[in-house]
């Protein structure tokens, strides 16, 4: 590798990471961090599986609207005070219902949201297969058709 | 027999589908409240009107009584304030406002200006209170019975059809049930 390609790549791959950093930048509030590494992570985790229920595809780690920053309040003083993962998922889930959550459990309720892929992924599988089994019994295309005399 | 029936049961779902998915009247952005039959969240704040008084739902237990959540900010809350006030005029139930992620003077300016349909306004200065009763916007309308319960929540500006068609009944029915 010449000096001149590894200073390309090099600086290409600072663009990447750049870009990458750009799209993973997450909504700020004043003092937001939490002086604890660990709980920070654990906060992070969670506001990334918390609805915005006001713009309702975007997480509250990723909304800058009021509300996301009132829940995020909420989360790191749930954090603080001791309170494990569940319960603040609970505490969400009791207030705004499962919808909140980006991943639901999986209960006996939220089956048919877990199970639809793979209920599409059979169906599709079956389908292929009747078609397979029944194209294998037709005649080939290509086979010479006796032409006229 | 299959090929057939098969594209028919296909037309049927989906038809099912787009008659619930696309019917104008759904409002996709309302959710259904897990509060719904548990105990109303308990508030104490202050007054919009009056800081030194207390607003408290402690109050009116045993009282079938409305929550409308509001702020100035909110312009359906305005489209909605004409039939709060001609609610109010019926002296049905209480209905105590609560005003969220609002400034006091700003909400005390509307009172003064538009009139004011509620028996007591709660001032929600953290949002602290909305989010104990799952508000994610304004306005909002609970209805708690006399047992304390929340029965009924709408999300949308009120209108006569909805006061008649889904608060009376539920208020009349609740009044027996709580009391």
């Amino acid at each position: 590798m010449t000096a001149r390609t590894g200073t390309w790549m090099l600086l290409a791959i600072v663009a990447l990471g750049a870009l990458t950093a750009a799209s993973v930048a997450r909504a700020l509030d004043a003092n937001g961090q939490l002086e604890d590494p660990a709980l920070q992570a654990r906060f992070e985790n969670i506001a990334k599986d918390l609805r915005c229920l006001v713009c309702q595809n975007e997480s509250i780690a990723d909304s800058n609207v009021e509300l996301a920053s009132d829940l995020r309040r909420q989360v790191r003083e749930m954090l603080v005070a001791g309170k494990s993962d569940q319960e603040i998922f609970d505490f969400m889930t009791d207030r705004y219902g499962e919808f909140v959550r980006f991943n639901p459990p999986l209960e006996p309720k939220t089956l048919l949201i877990w199970g639809a892929p793979f209920f599409v992924l059979l169906l599709g599988a079956g389908i292929i297969f009747r078609v397979v089994r029944q194209r294998s019994r037709m005649p080939l295309d290509d086979e010479p058709t006796p032409g006229p005399l | 027999m299959w090929k057939f029936l098969l594209p028919f049961a296909a037309f049927v779902a989906l038809a099912v589908l787009f008659a619930f998915g696309l019917n104008p009247n759904r409002d996709i952005h309302a959710l259904p409240s897990p509060l719904i039959g548990k105990p109303a969240p308990e508030f104490s704040l202050t007054d919009v009107l009056d800081p030194s008084r207390t607003v408290s739902n402690a109050a009116l237990k045993g009282q079938v009584y409305i929550v409308n959540v509001w702020g100035t900010w909110c312009r359906e809350c305005r489209v909605e304030h004409d039939e709060l006030l001609a609610i109010a005029q019926q002296r049905v139930v209480p209905i105590i406002g609560l005003v969220y992620m609002d400034k006091r003077d700003n909400a005390k300016q509307w009172l003064e200006q538009l009139g004011n349909p509620y028996t007591s306004v709660a001032f929600d200065t953290d949002g602290r209170t909305a989010i104990n009763w799952g508000v994610y916007g304004a306005p909002e309308t609970f209805l708690v019975d006399a047992g304390g319960r929340v029965v009924y929540k709408f999300i949308s500006p009120m209108t006569p059809e909805i006061w008649e068609r889904e608060f009376l009944p539920r208020i009349a029915a609740a009044r027996r049930s709580g009391a």
